[in-house]
């Protein structure tokens, strides 16, 4: 897969500077353009909408220089350079097209090629594959290879659900320089020398650490697979959404693809403020939920019912209960517009609005991207003012959406408070055993913000329809107020 | 082996009993004049007398030695090292070989005076791994120095310190190029690394670093002290001093011959050399070691070993490995011989290379044993055009440049392996 702008639509998004450097001016193809001291001149093309091809370089690694695909020649200099190591200096006069360099550029590919296995009809890359993509765009020669391949092993399972197809690979060193620079745990190696090089682990030992994931992203070929992702869809058929992980509260900017309401993959976003360009992998593994276990129907008592029935009856049990004696339970798993939504309707109803969350389930956090807090939105839920828990009185009727931790459910059964309702996108314990249940979307469905951490906040967008028919909260509490009260609702909620 | 009659600069000692201990060298006049002229003077005046000499590096490239020292940044807080090459790899080299098992302390002597040059406390000897009595001789030479406080915190008595260090190879030809040398004693793959930055700013641990050949430091102690007039009495105004060539193949007398640059090609062969053997007739020389273009009888005579005569051939005097073959040998044969070696030996890093070497050595293979076409020879051209010029390091031209010149110069030989077609008559009548 590849995560890299290589043409198009995507804005060139600027890395982080230290200083502001000195402007150069130089010439690439006989256009006059400036860059800052210090950039490169693929960048410096790059930023002007001149792409260079290029397999090893990767934005977000160092740079090792070895595809040989971005060479271009350069006034001056005798010898072709390759772009992604050579600085723009005063003056420079860069030739990115002529005869020669495309010349070179059908010789890489040639040389590239000639001992791939060509197996794009079995090749889950085939769609998203550098080679396809290049050889569309600069090759297109037939072969002048008369010879036997050289024959590697096809199927090495890496670990950390990483799969290697040995023919396939470029020796581009992209997954090594990931794992040496980003995880840094260096697990990855490319052994033998000439044709016969290959990534390998070393003796033992398994690819693994908690961003292994991303090495399958930055393969710009299809030698590293994900397990998860083999085989289950070829990739022209999934549509692309920008999404935000809702795995912890860094935030991490992501990409949901999905064909039909199910989600296949999600992979990261491009953000230099949070993620850069890596996700951690217990965040890309997490969207199961939202294509199985789903609540996709109103139930009372377990019985499927309509929305508007559901909703009568939970008005019914609210018109018997005092203010004080209600409360309703939010999650820091739900966007910012949801949590104002039910601030509001706490407010209109004159009741307290708790929080619930998801517990640490696992210790792990780092220096890098995974935090211990996880929740994509806990700032939103400290913004709002909402109460823990801990505050809920002896008996109260609570109103709770998208579910309680185990701790407090607890706290739920100690104080004798009852679950009246449950607004929920998933089963659980608690949706077998409340009373009224409510099928809501997953983020997957909805549009919304969350408020990482670090206070960034990002937007996330519905990727698809809310599956079955469950609805979004705001839709909900329009008709629920609108029973309240026998009439039109005074708040119009933003839906 | 040969030792030379007259008085020269390297192999001086080659000959005399035990010439590989201390106790020789210093009866021979080793570990004083050259080290006091050094230490008398200052590191500046060193690297003027070693760039008056015109003593260019003798690892294959023949770059001037004093022009690179000068290279090193003064002052950066950070070390300087100093590293030996001593990998010598090249098919068909085997001078370096000669200097480490007969006067290792030669080249001490040189480490010491490079080392004074460029500021440099630390030198590692990279010794290429199949060498051992090369090795156990500089090992061995090395602790004597440091016994009699030649090396060590005190380099004779001086307020210098210099520290030498052995670090055996494990068998790549790679790692004579002198970053994938620097990844190798950074205890890395033997890969080269892009350049720039140059050793000589970025090197070894990221410091400023010196690689030079050891022949290159073996010629110090001479020009240090008998100055580097009497050192350019040898040789050609632009090639000046003298160089050994080891020479291989079809001739009489092969072995390791210090001869100073200009000297006569085929004088080497037909005199010192004894000419060739069995009474067959020369058909090609390799002048430099494997990598550098082929010559044909006709180049040879009248081809000088200097730099300049060397490319004025579509040559290169490289390393000085002279590699003499005669009318019987079969020249695509030869060069299969070479490609099988550079498709082995490529570190696979650059896409040229890593596939280039293999598919080049794959035709050649198909050529030798199955015939080849017309189509072939103009694709091995191709592709070796392809190779050259675009890697990282020289090794795809070390291949390219060979294959180039063999079809250019022999293109009899490789028809000779062209399929015949359908043309028997008996084919006919069937
Ligand atoms: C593939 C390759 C192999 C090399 N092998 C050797 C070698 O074995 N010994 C050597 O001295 N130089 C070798 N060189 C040359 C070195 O890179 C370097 O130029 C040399 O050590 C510099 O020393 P000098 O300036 O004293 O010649 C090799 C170069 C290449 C590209
Ligand atoms: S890596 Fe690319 S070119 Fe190779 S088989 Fe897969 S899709 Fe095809
Ligand atoms: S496995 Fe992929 S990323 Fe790694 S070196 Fe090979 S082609 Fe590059
Ligand atoms: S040219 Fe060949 S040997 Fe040199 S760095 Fe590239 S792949 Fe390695």
């Amino acid at each position: 897969m590849i995560l890299e702008i290589t043409s198009g639509e995507q804005e060139v998004l600027p890395g982080p500077r230290l200083f502001n450097m000195a402007k150069i001016k130089l010439k690439i193809d006989d256009r006059e353009i400036e860059a800052e001291a210090g950039t490169t001149v693929l960048e410096a093309a790059k930023a002007v909408g001149i792409e260079i091809p290029h397999y090893c370089y990767h934005p977000g690694l160092s740079i090792d220089g070895n595809c040989r695909m971005c060479l271009v020649e350069i006034e001056k200099i005798p010898k072709p350079v390759i772009s992604c190591h050579t600085r723009v200096a005063e003056g420079m006069v860069v030739k990115t097209q002529t005869e020669n360099v495309k010349k070179m550029r059908n010789s890489v590919m040639e040389f590239l090629l000639i001992n791939h296995p060509l197996d794009c009809p079995t090749c889950d890359q085939a769609g998203e594959c550098r080679l396809q993509d290049y050889y569309m765009q600069y090759d297109r020669i037939a072969s002048r290879f008369a010879e036997e391949k050289v024959h590697k092993n096809k199927m090495v399972d890496l670990g950390a659900g990483v799969m290697l197809d040995q023919e396939r690979c470029i020796a581009c060193s992209r997954c090594v320089r990931f794992c040496n620079e980003v995880s840094k745990t260096g697990e990855l190696v490319l052994a033998n020398r000439g044709d016969h090089v290959t990534i390998t682990t070393f003796p033992g030992k398994k690819l693994s650490n908690p961003y292994a994931g991303n090495v399958v992203d930055i393969c710009p070929v299809g030698a590293l697979t994900s397990n998860e992702f083999r085989f289950k869809k070829r990739v022209w058929f999934l549509s692309k959404t920008e999404s935000v992980c809702t795995g912890c509260s860094r935030g991490c900017a992501i990409e949901i693809h999905f064909e039909a309401s199910k989600v296949y993959r999600l992979i990261p976003r491009f953000n230099p403020q949070v993620n850069s360009y890596w996700m951690c992998d217990e965040g890309r593994h997490g969207f199961h939920f939202v294509n199985e276990n789903r609540i996709l129907k109103p139930t009372k008592n377990g019985v499927e019912i309509s929305a508007s029935m559901a909703i009568s009856y939970l008005a019914g049990e609210i018109k018997n209960l005092s203010p004080a004696s209600l409360g309703i339970v939010a999650h820091a798993t739900l966007s910012n517009e949801v949590l104002s939504i039910l601030k509001e309707l706490g407010t209109s109803l004159g009741t307290q609005v708790f929080f619930s969350r998801n517990e640490p389930h696992n210790p792990l956090s780092d220096h890098f991207l995974m935090t211990k807090d996880k929740n994509p939105n806990q700032m939103g839920i400290n913004h709002m003012g909402f109460k823990p828990l801990s505050e809920l009185t002896q008996g109260q009727s609570l109103i709770v959406i998208n579910g309680l931790s185990k701790k407090d459910g607890e706290l739920v059964t100690q104080k004798k408070a009852k679950v009246i309702a449950l607004f929920s996108a998933n089963e659980s314990e608690l949706s077998k055993n409340c009373s009224l249940v409510f099928p809501i979307p997953t983020f997957a469905e909805q549009n919304g913000h969350f408020t990482n951490g670090d206070g960034l906040v990002q937007a996330f967008k519905a990727a698809f329809k809310p599956r079955g028919e469950s609805k979004e909260i705001g839709v909900y509490l329009h008709m629920l107020l609108a029973q309240l009260e026998d009439k039109k609702p005074r708040v119009a909620f933003g839906i | 082996m040969n030792a030379p009659k007259k008085q020269l600069v390297l192999t001086n000692r080659v000959g005399i009993p035990d010439s590989h201990t201390l106790a020789v060298y210093q009866k021979t006049g080793g570990y004083s004049k050259a080290l006091s002229k050094t230490f008398s003077q200052t590191p500046d005046g060193v690297i003027e007398e070693v760039k008056n000499s015109g003593l260019r590096g003798r690892g294959g490239a023949g770059f001037a030695c004093g022009m690179k020292w000068s290279f090193v940044p003064k002052n950066t807080g950070k070390p300087t090292y100093l590293c030996v090459n001593a990998d010598e790899s090249e098919p068909g080299t085997f001078k370096d070989r000669l200097l480490l098992e007969k006067d290792p302390h030669q080249l001490i002597e040189g480490i010491i005076i490079a080392c004074y040059a460029i500021n440099c406390h630390t030198a590692y000897i990279y010794i290429r791994g199949e060498f051992d009595l090369s090795y156990k001789r500089i090992h061995k030479a090395i602790e004597e120095a440091y016994a009699q406080g030649i090396l060590g915190k005190n380099v004779l008595g001086k307020n210098y310190a210099l520290n030498v260090y052995i670090h055996r190879g494990a068998g790549a030809y790679i790692c004579g190029e002198e970053t994938a040398l620097l990844e190798s004693i950074e205890e890395g793959k033997g890969q080269p690394r892009i350049k720039p930055p140059f050793p000589a700013v970025v090197g070894l641990f990221g410091c400023p670093t010196i690689i030079n050949n050891v022949e290159t430091l073996s010629a110090l102690p001479f020009i240090l002290s008998e100055g580097a007039t009497a050192y350019k009495k040898w040789g050609t105004e632009k090639s000046p001093g003298t160089k050994l060539f080891s020479v291989s193949g079809h001739i009489q007398k092969p072995g390791v011959y210090e001869l100073p640059l200009g000297y006569s090609l085929k004088k080497l062969i037909e005199e010192n050399c004894g000419g060739m053997t069995a009474g067959k007739k020369l058909k090609a020389v390799i002048p430099g070691g494997s990598s550098v273009p082929i010559l044909t009888a006709k180049d040879v005579e009248t081809m000088m070993l200097d730099y300049e005569s060397a490319i004025a051939h579509g040559s290169m005097l490289g390393s000085g490995g002279v590699i003499v073959m005669n009318e019987d040998v079969d020249m695509v044969w030869a060069l299969k011989n070479l490609t099988r070696f550079y498709a082995h030996e490529s570190c696979g890093q650059c896409t040229p290379c890593r596939e280039g070497t293999g598919w080049v050595d794959k035709i050649l293979y198909r050529m030798l044993h199955e015939g080849g076409t017309n189509e072939d020879l103009n694709l091995l051209t191709d592709i070796s055009h392809n190779m050259m010029g675009k890697t990282i390091c020289v090794l795809a031209d070390a291949m390219a440049m060979p294959v180039l010149s063999y079809i250019k110069k022999f293109p009899d030989d490789f028809r000779n392996h062209f399929r015949r077609t359908g043309s028997s008559p008996r084919a006919k009548v069937i």
